[in-house]
């Protein structure tokens, strides 16, 4: 065991010796650069210290700013995720105000031209079953509606009110089976009885002499008692004539039932309605 | 007393290498007696004593040499712990091994040495073999005469004071 340690010693010794001379020899030695190779070596030892220190220490800021720091980063991300959540809906707030108004707008410019009473009023529901097309409005009875009043869009003809509450009204769409309104053709004044199908609309009792097109403009022709004249109802889909009379008319609605928001019920229709048509979307007022 | 004896030896062997190496070989430095010094040194008395004794032989070397102070001094040192090491491991008494363990030494010291003038750039070194070949030998054959010297040295006393009894 001393001999062992003797020989270690003598290991460590050898070791201390040879380190030593090797200082000696490079504290005299310059490098093809004029640097003493001692300077040269302790520089270049030390400068990989500090490259590996720095690439720990760089290693230590990448996990803590990667990975570490991340949960303030999960916050921030949670937190910023809330805000653009709320910033959508409020996005989306913003566009249903904006369109709300476009509507209204468009509403409004529709009364003045029209010069009739109406209210506006919010679709508030659908109907409840398929089979018959109504919507629920958010005006009633306290509004001044009745049965029977008509119920427009900037678009064109939507229905008639069929059942008032106090502050709501169910309105029978134009294209439900059980729906009808007197209406004429623009462009040759002929005339007839628009039914809705459930999906679409029918013209019927057209006289077999009747000057019709695909494409003409059918408007609301005011016998009903219901709907002002003028009003569009929609435009000729197809034709399809039969011996004497008109066998089918197609027609396309001119509102998109589907997206309605806003309408005016017309609470009075104006007193002297004469001949006249309101172009689609309203634009023009009765004639 | 062991160590005033290695320092006499390696004393005696720098003035030898410095005075008189140059006229047994024509001036060349076919011979480094301080070499064969710290070989005997390690041999006799471990790898520690010639480890210490090649360090200080091979420092003062380069102080007197023109060269890089410490590249003798740590070739010396390996020299002298291998030797020492191998002196302690194996049976180094006969002549043959020996004379081979001063060939190796050479060899070693050689190959230190001018492998650290080369590594740093220093010194080159054409075609050393046959210099270095003939300097193990010469050490090699100093060396064995060295121990025989030395080993035979009490016995050449002892029969003196007899003779002179008589």
């Amino acid at each position: 065991m001393a001999l062992l340690d003797i020989r270690q010693r003598t290991g460590y010794l050898f070791i201390a010796l040879t380190v030593g001379h090797i200082v000696l020899i490079s504290a005299q030695v310059n490098t093809d650069r004029g640097v003493p190779v001692l300077e040269a070596v302790t520089f270049g030892a030390f400068a990989e210290v500090q490259r590996v220190t720095s690439s720990a220490i760089g290693g230590l800021r990448t996990s803590w700013s990667d990975y570490v720091a991340l949960q303030e980063v999960r916050r921030e991300n949670a937190r910023l995720r809330d805000e653009v959540a709320q910033l959508r809906v409020r996005l989306q707030q913003e566009r249903a105000l904006a369109q709300r108004s476009r509507t209204l707008e468009q509403l409004l410019d529709l009364r003045s031209q029209a010069e009739l009473v109406t209210v506006a009023a919010s679709i508030i529901a659908g109907g409840a079953s398929p089979d018959f097309r109504t919507i629920t409005i958010d005006k009633g009875t306290a509004d001044g509606l009745r049965p029977d009043m008509a119920v427009i869009a900037p678009a064109g003809v939507v229905g008639r009110i069929i059942t008032p509450s106090a502050r709501a009204a169910k309105v029978q769409l134009l294209i439900d089976r059980n729906a009808a309104a007197g209406a004429l053709v623009e462009r040759s004044r002929a005339q007839g009885v628009v039914e809705g199908t459930g999906g679409g609309l029918r013209m019927n009792y057209v006289s077999g002499t009747a000057d019709i097109l695909v494409g003409d403009t059918v408007l609301t022709s005011g016998i009903d008692g219901i709907y002002p004249k003028g009003f569009v109802i929609g435009q000729i889909q197809s034709v399809e004539r039969g011996q004497g009379v008109f066998g089918a008319i197609g027609l396309r609605p001119a509102v998109d039932f589907s997206s309605l928001e806003a309408v005016l019920v017309v609470l009075m229709p104006p007193a002297a309605a004469d001949d006249g048509a309101i172009p689609a979307g309203g634009a023009q007022g009765p004639q | 007393m062991k160590v005033v004896g290695v320092l006499v030896a390696i004393a005696l062997a720098l003035a030898l290498q410095t005075t008189l190496a140059r006229f047994l070989v024509g001036g060349t430095a076919a011979l480094d007696l301080v070499l064969v010094v710290v070989v005997y040194v390690a041999l006799t008395s471990g790898p520690a004593t010639g480890m210490f004794a090649g360090s200080l032989a091979g420092l003062i070397q380069d102080a007197l040499s023109s060269g890089v102070i410490g590249v003798g001094g740590l070739a010396k040192s390996i020299v002298g712990f291998l030797a020492g090491s191998i002196g302690q491991q194996f049976i180094v008494t006969a002549a043959l091994p020996r004379f081979v363990m001063f060939v190796a030494a050479t060899a070693m010291h050689a190959a230190v040495f001018m492998g650290l003038y080369v590594l740093l750039g220093l010194r080159s070194f054409a075609s050393p073999w046959a210099a270095i070949l003939s300097q193990a030998v010469g050490n090699a054959v100093i060396g064995m005469v060295a121990f025989a010297i030395v080993e035979s040295l009490p016995g050449a006393l002892e029969r003196r004071r007899m003779r002179r009894r008589m």
